[in-house]
């Protein structure tokens, strides 16, 4: 619309992206699950519980705007994570951990 | 493998190998005495119950006719959700009033093989939004649905009959969020635009016509003194709720007078407006044409 008054704002035509988040009730730690669309982080929660959570799958749903994730880049990942593969030393595999604890 | 009860087979918290999505379900019947309570007429009883559950069952066909028309596919679902809680409330009171009218019928014949006359929903319920896509006026319809209907079941928690009271336990959580979802909604479009403002309000107005009706009192209500919720008792609670929401959406609670039913018959008495035959020859369509499937 070439008529438009310059002080309006243009019209956006689509929703923010937001990434999803869930706790499941077995699991110990927020994880990813999928992506959405919403107009504001209120709408993405109750948009997130729609179609994340319908099959008992959880208890807690953070988003969080995927603009404002910061990722790792692909072309990094020698620098990156490669140098971890040979250094089995790292992990403490010579302690006896006790029975009742659990998720090491 | 075949289940005769659905959640026996995902109600074992602790399978986890088996299931890619949650377990843990929970039968919202189980533990309840399902005989009928002492000194109760059936028939009353079953009228009642076909009261809410027709209402929960029209208007979740009126919500799963947004279907491919809702404006975000995020929303289309969310409607299809609440839609689909309220067909689970529906079953459930259907299944009671079968049982209570001792005749044979089952929920599946109740939904299906009733005519519109012997269907006891408010007329509230079967209003048209999805045939012109009106999306404030499906955000209308389930504030105002949703705001009556979740003061009524908080109410009916306390009810004599342990099936009701259990049935509404479970609503008061679903119907909760439907009314979470369409206040956010009316917000959202009453304090949007000018346009999508002037939508909302007169969504709202449209509708208003068919408030009166749902605290207006029935006599097999009043012959269910300690099961039954009194409809009158609900109109202070929705109009705080709907005061509350107006304002908060720069909207005007609308002030029309009821739409008369005939010679004082309404949707509680099986009169019920021109959209409602259309309805149920969509809805009932499938199992009239093959009335002895099963799937």
């Amino acid at each position: 619309m070439s008529e438009m008054q310059p002080e309006m704002e243009p019209v956006k035509h689509e929703w923010p992206l937001y990434e999803v988040f869930v706790r499941s009730k077995r699991g110990l730690n927020h994880v990813h699950v999928g992506s959405l669309h919403a107009a504001d982080d209120e709408m993405a929660i109750r948009h997130a519980r729609d179609l994340y959570t319908r099959r008992n799958e959880g208890v807690s749903i953070w988003v969080v705007k995927a603009a404002d994730i910061t990722a790792s880049s692909p072309d990094e990942k020698d620098p990156f994570f490669a140098p971890s593969a040979d250094k089995v030393y790292r992990h403490p595999t010579f302690y006896d951990i006790p029975d009742n604890v659990p998720h090491m | 493998m075949s289940f005769d009860n659905a959640y026996e087979a995902v109600s074992e918290a602790n399978d986890e190998a088996r299931w890619a999505f949650g377990t843990g379900f929970e039968d919202p019947l189980s533990g309840v005495d399902t005989s009928l309570p002492s000194g109760v007429d059936g028939d009353d009883l079953a009228a009642y119950c076909l009261m809410l559950g027709d209402d929960a069952l029209i208007m979740s066909h009126r919500l799963q006719q947004w279907c491919t028309r809702a404006p975000e596919l995020e929303d289309e679902v969310a409607l299809a959700n609440i839609g689909l809680d309220l067909l689970g409330q529906a079953r459930l009171l259907l299944t009671r009033a079968a049982k209570a009218e001792g005749s044979g019928r089952s929920e599946d014949s109740l939904a299906s093989f009733r005519d519109e006359h012997e269907f006891r929903n408010v007329r509230l319920a079967e209003l048209s939004t999805h045939d012109t896509a009106d999306f404030a006026g499906v955000i209308a319809q389930l504030l105002v649905f949703s705001t009556w209907r979740l003061a009524l079941l908080q109410r009916l928690t306390d009810s004599r009959d342990p099936v009701l009271a259990a049935i509404a336990a479970k609503g008061v959580k679903e119907v909760t969020y439907h009314r979470d979802y369409a206040a956010q909604w009316t917000v959202r479009l009453g304090d949007g635009t000018d346009y999508s403002h002037q939508r909302m309000q007169s969504a709202l107005d449209d509708l208003w016509p068919y408030v009166g009706e749902l605290f207006e009192s029935h006599s097999v209500v009043e012959r269910l003194p300690d099961i039954a919720v009194e409809p009158s008792e609900l109109r202070v609670e929705f109009d705080d709720v709907l005061t509350q929401v107006c304002s908060a959406a720069t909207l005007t609670v609308p002030d029309a007078p009821a739409r008369a039913g005939v010679s004082g018959r309404t949707g509680r008495d099986g009169v019920h407006t021109e959209a409602m035959g259309y309805l149920l020859s969509e809805m009932q369509s499938v199992a009239r044409a093959h009335p002895e499937a099963t799937w």
